[in-house]
Order: structure tokens, then C-alpha cells, then sequence
């Protein structure tokens, strides 16, 4: 497996055989805090890759950054081999780069039908002027909400179709923003803990659609505390830990990594990553 | 006392000039408020800025009645911009404090005598509406309609104040109906959320700006044409805030509160006006006198708006299950 998607030694910062993201040198300093420091970085294409690393290991802060929500102190970094430093969050998201949010953001005041009929792109309706004039985006809204529907189906939302999302569960509404993300096919989707707070029931069924992302040819890359899940979902782990790459690898690998038991569970220093559920680290920042 | 006069004073404000400009600024504050999540608390200088670019064109520049009211629409939509672009990418309470500022920073340039050869300083401007009433097909005349009467050119004011109510309210009606109307509705929920799913989140604020306040403007031109009277006391924070209270009257995020609400605004300030004067008369009320009503009445529109917020956030039509998630 490794050799299908590293070239050369894997090792932090490894070059991989076809990245989709590559990122160098990329920093972020809140006052004298060094939130994120990487030096290099690349996410194979087609892969679910795991971003793990401890509470404040930068995790978050560097999806900010590479997605425009945030402006780093130095870096560059390129999506599909174009540069996308500095470029706004909107646009990265139209470049098929999109993200959903540790903190989720479900538009509680919109239907749910509604929340995924705004994931989509493409609608002339969204325009002003082109917004005027029903005929001009009417059999685009019908296959955006064919769409959205066949996604509320495949993520057990479809029964919440008319409701609020506000009145949706903490779980659900991470289902609602995941399914939102993908309304727009997204070459690269970017999950920050997907699974917090899903109901432990929905987790195995999030597991599949991550999969099925995967076999539809989207790259994934995704912050999950639950190693489980990062074991049996991923197909390559990066490790974070103090702003930095401390480790990256095949999960089996990475998990037996020394440096990765220490910098990310001293107090559990001799089980193996895999067999443990960090459940109180769950809702952490 | 005399109901028949009170209720027949009240009727004549549910169909008033005064009340179709209020509601014209209480829908483009809809736009900005109720449907975006932008907090503008200068409203008046959007009505402002049409009442000024409609008189100022018509005296100084002798513009017809068109290009005054492209003058009126244009002020505002340029006004917009020049709050918007600096502040719309910061957080939201920077547009409040900017538009309070600006709103009152105007007020005051409308107001010096530094610039009376145009702007006519305190008191204002007058007699700017001969080319729009030029336009007046109705015969001369009185016109009674049973619970009061009035001047062809009353009679004129109040269709056109009217229609371009109902003209709005349609454009808005389907403008907030459409994708482009989500996307406003989803800013203003969370306005990062909408900029992960690809929208130029700044782009739609300021078009939401720009049509709020042009829709204003129009309110602005159709107060001040009723008297041919534009004096920059009529703009003042209390302008502002009665078009608050008739949002917040009606709902903020639909199109028919903002125009109910209007109309019940005006009609609860006239009967409690007529009732109170009917009781002073009668020496009823023995601790007021006729010139007070007229003040009293104003800290009504404060309880009114007091009551409000505690007991119905959502305004007459707002959406009762909207509000009860809202945590
Ligand atoms: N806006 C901010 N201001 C100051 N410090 C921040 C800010 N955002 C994150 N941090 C700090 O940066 C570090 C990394 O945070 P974060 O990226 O959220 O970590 P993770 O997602 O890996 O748990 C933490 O120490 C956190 O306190
Ligand atoms: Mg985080």
C-alpha cells in the first residue's frame, strides 16, 4: 500500500506518486503561539487520507488556511497543481475544494431541502439579474433537488426534508453539512471530525459514504479522533502534532510509530493506537 | 368624544402617503435585516438621499421628473456602496456603527449652511414637485372616499405611493422566492458556512445593500413629494427607528409584514392620538394637555417596540417555528 502512494521512504513530508494538494512551508503564529508550521506536505489523490494529532496540534487551523478562511504568516501551496495561496474561500470552493466545519454550520433557519440546494454550483438563479426570470434556472432547481434528495436518502435525512436544521440533532447536522458538501461533486472534500457526535449507530453508515466518496474518484482528507475509524477508513495518516508533521504512513504503520504513541497519548504509551477509543477527546478544539 | 372622526383619521392612515413611504423603507430594510442579516440602522439616510437627489436635481440642475428620480435612486445605490465596500467584510456590528454614523454625519451636511444655495441648510427644500404633478391625469377637484377627502394631486401621491408598494413588494416577492434569495437567507445565518459552498458571500451583501437602500430612496422621494417639503429634520434617528418598529411589527423576513405593519403602525399612532385628544377634551386626562398627545404618543412606539421583542420576536407574519429553534 505504501508504495502505491508514497515515493521513496515514508517519512514526514514524503513525496507522493500523484498529489492533488501539495503544501510548503506554511505557518501560522497567533501572537507568539506557533499554531501551525509545516514545512511539506502532500495528499495523495484518490486516497482517504486521516489528519490526527492531539487537541491544539494546528489540525483546524491549517483547513482554515489552506481553504481561505485564514491568511498564514508565510507558505504556499498548489490544488491540482495551481496555486491557491491567497485565493478566497469562495473560489477555492468552486475550484472543487470544499470543507465542512469541526464547529458545525448548519443554516438553522433554512429548511434541510434548502441547506443542500445552496451546496450546489452552477444555479443562474443564484445571480441577481439571472434570479429574475423562473424559466431561467427552474430545470436546474429540478435537478439540484433531485440531487439533494438522493443524498438526504443515502444519509437517512430524507424524512427531515421540510424541517428546520435547526431542529435537526448535533449528529444529524453533521450529516446535513457533509451531504451539503458533496452537492457540488468536490475533487477534494475536507471533513473536520466528521464523526463527533454522530450517533454511534450513523457512524458505520458515514464510514460507507466515505468509502463510496472514495470509489466515486473524490479525495478525502479528514481530522478524526476516533482511532477506529482512522483504521479502518483511511488509506494514509498524517500526524500533527505542535503545528508540525510528526509523522505520516499507512495507519498500521503509523499507529505502531513511536513518536506517534508519545506525541499523541503519553498516558497510553503502551496499547496500540488502534485498539483505543478517545471518546472524552472527542468535542475537542 | 367624537369615535366616528377618530375611526375615519384612523382609516385615512391605513391608505396615507406617509405610511406607504414608511413601508417602502421598512421593505428595502427587510432586504438588508430581515433576509440578509445586515444590521442598518441608517435607514433614513437611504430615504434621505432619495428625498435630496429627487428635490435637488429638480431645483438646481432643473432635471424632469424621471431623470429626479434616477438621481434619487442612484444617491442611495452610491451611498450603499461607499458603507459597504469598507465594512461588508468585517464583522457585522461595523456596518451598524458605520450606518448610524454616516446617517447622522449627513444629516448634518443636509443641514449646514454652508452649502443652503443647494441643499436650502435647515430649512430645507420646497416646491420641487411641479413636473411630477404635471403628470397628474386625475381632473381637479376634491375627492371623497368617505372617511376623508382629498386634492387631485393628493388622490395622485397616494395611487403612486401605493403602487410602487405593491411594485416592490412584488420584485421582492420573487427576488427572495429564488436561488438568489437562499443564498441571502443562508448568509444570514452563517455567512462562512455559504463561503465554504462557493458564493462570493461579500458580492451578495453589498447587491443586498444596494437594493435595500435604493428601495428606501423611493420611500424617501414619495414623503417628501405628498408637501413638496424636504427638511433634514424629517430624517433623524426616530425615522429610523419607526421603520425598526414597523419591520419588527410585521416580521422581518417576509414581504407582507413590512407593509401590514406599516399600516397598523400608523392607524394604533392616529387612534390613540384621536382617543387621548377626545379624552383632554372631555378633561379626562387633566395631566395633559392637546400639544403633549402629540409627543405622548412616541413612547408608545417605544413600548410598542419594547413589547415586542419580548412577546412576538417574529412579527405579525413571521414564522412561529422559525423562532422557536432559534438557540
Ligand atoms: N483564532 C485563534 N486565536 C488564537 N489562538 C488560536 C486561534 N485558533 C486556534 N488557536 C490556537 O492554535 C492552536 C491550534 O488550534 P487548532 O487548529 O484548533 O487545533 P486542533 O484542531 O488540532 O485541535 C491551539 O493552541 C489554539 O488554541
Ligand atoms: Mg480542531
Amino acid at each position: 500500500m505504501a508504495n502505491q502512494i508514497a515515493i521513496g521512504a515514508v517519512e514526514p513530508g514524503c513525496k507522493k506518486v500523484d498529489p492533488i494538494l501539495v503544501a510548503d512551508n506554511v505557518t501560522r503564529q497567533f501572537g507568539g503561539l506557533t499554531a501551525v508550521n509545516v514545512e511539506h506536505v502532500e495528499i495523495p489523490r484518490g486516497q482517504i487520507t486521516a489528519l490526527i494529532g492531539p487537541n491544539g496540534a494546528g489540525k483546524t487551523t491549517f483547513f482554515n488556511l489552506l481553504t481561505g478562511f485564514d491568511k498564514p504568516n508565510t507558505g504556499t501551496w498548489t490544488f491540482e497543481g495551481k496555486d491557491l495561496a491567497g485565493v478566497p474561500s469562495y473560489k477555492v470552493a468552486r475550484r472543487g475544494m470544499i470543507r465542512t466545519f469541526q464547529l458545525t454550520k448548519a443554516l438553522s433557519l433554512l429548511t434541510v431541502i434548502d441547506n443542500m440546494r445552496l451546496g450546489s454550483q452552477d444555479q443562474p438563479g443564484e445571480g441577481f439579474f439571472g434570479s429574475w426570470l423562473r424559466f431561467n434556472w427552474k430545470s436546474r432547481e429540478t435537478q439540484i433537488t433531485a440531487k439533494a434528495d438522493e443524498l438526504l436518502k443515502r444519509f437517512k435525512l430524507d424524512a427531515k426534508r421540510e424541517d428546520y436544521a435547526a431542529a435537526l440533532s448535533g449528529g444529524q447536522r453533521k450529516l446535513l453539512e457533509m451531504a451539503r458538501a458533496l452537492m457540488s461533486d468536490p475533487k477534494l472534500v475536507m471533513l473536520d471530525e466528521p464523526m463527533a457526535g454522530v450517533n454511534p449507530a450513523l457512524t458505520q453508515s458515514l464510514l460507507e459514504h466515505i468509502k463510496d466518496l472514495k470509489s466515486n474518484g473524490t479525495t478525502v482528507l479528514f481530522v478524526e479522533h476516533d482511532m477506529h475509524m482512522v483504521r479502518h477508513i483511511s488509506d494514509w495518516v498524517i500526524v500533527m502534532a505542535e503545528g508540525k508533521i510528526v509523522a505520516e504512513g499507512p495507519p498500521a504503520e503509523v499507529m505502531k510509530n513511536p513518536a506517534v504513541i508519545d506525541a499523541y497519548l503519553g498516558a497510553h504509551a503502551d496499547t496500540d493506537l488502534g485498539d483505543v477509543e478517545i471518546g472524552s477527546a472527542k468535542e475537542g478544539n | 368624544m367624537d369615535w366616528l372622526n377618530a375611526l375615519n383619521l384612523t382609516a385615512g392612515e391605513l391608505i396615507g402617503v406617509y405610511t406607504a413611504a414608511y413601508v417602502l423603507a421598512a421593505l428595502g430594510l427587510a432586504v438588508h435585516f430581515g433576509f440578509t442579516g445586515l444590521l442598518n440602522f441608517g435607514q433614513a439616510a437611504f430615504a434621505a438621499l432619495g428625498a435630496y437627489g429627487y428635490s435637488i436635481a429638480t431645483l438646481t440642475l432643473n432635471w424632469p421628473w424621471w431623470a429626479a428620480v434616477l438621481a434619487g435612486l442612484a444617491a442611495s445605490g452610491v451611498f450603499a456602496l461607499l458603507l459597504g465596500i469598507p465594512t461588508l467584510r468585517l464583522r457585522a456590528d461595523y456596518l451598524a456603527i458605520v450606518t448610524i454614523a454616516a446617517a447622522q454625519a449627513l444629516r448634518y451636511a443636509f443641514s449646514a449652511s454652508d452649502y443652503a444655495s443647494v441643499t436650502g441648510a435647515s430649512n430645507g427644500l420646497s416646491e420641487f414637485g411641479e413636473s411630477f404633478y404635471s403628470l397628474n391625469p386625475i381632473p381637479k377637484g376634491r375627492y371623497d372616499l368617505g372617511f376623508t377627502s382629498m386634492s387631485e394631486n393628493e388622490l395622485f401621491i397616494r395611487i403612486i405611493g401605493w403602487s410602487l408598494v405593491v411594485i416592490a413588494a412584488v420584485f421582492l416577492f420573487f427576488l427572495t422566492r429564488s436561488p438568489w434569495g437562499r443564498v441571502l437567507k443562508g448568509i444570514r445565518e452563517d455567512e462562512d458556512a455559504v463561503r465554504a459552498l462557493g458564493k462570493n458571500v461579500f458580492a451578495y451583501k453589498i447587491q443586498a445593500l444596494v437594493i435595500g437602500g435604493t428601495i428606501a430612496s423611493l420611500g424617501g422621494m414619495v414623503f417628501v413629494m405628498s408637501s413638496q417639503t424636504n427638511q433634514p429634520s424629517t430624517w433623524g434617528t426616530n425615522f429610523t427607528f419607526m421603520i425598526w418598529t414597523i419591520l419588527l411589527l410585521g416580521g422581518a423576513a417576509t414581504i407582507l409584514g413590512p407593509i401590514v405593519g406599516g399600516m397598523v403602525f400608523f392607524a394604533l399612532l392616529m387612534f390613540t392620538q384621536s382617543v387621548m385628544e377626545g379624552l383632554v377634551k372631555m378633561g379626562w386626562l387633566p395631566f395633559l394637555d392637546i400639544a403633549q398627545v402629540g409627543q405622548i404618543r412616541f413612547l408608545l412606539v417605544g413600548l410598542i417596540l419594547m413589547l415586542l421583542v419580548i412577546f412576538r420576536p417574529q412579527g405579525i407574519f413571521g414564522n412561529k417555528k422559525e423562532l422557536q429553534f432559534n438557540g
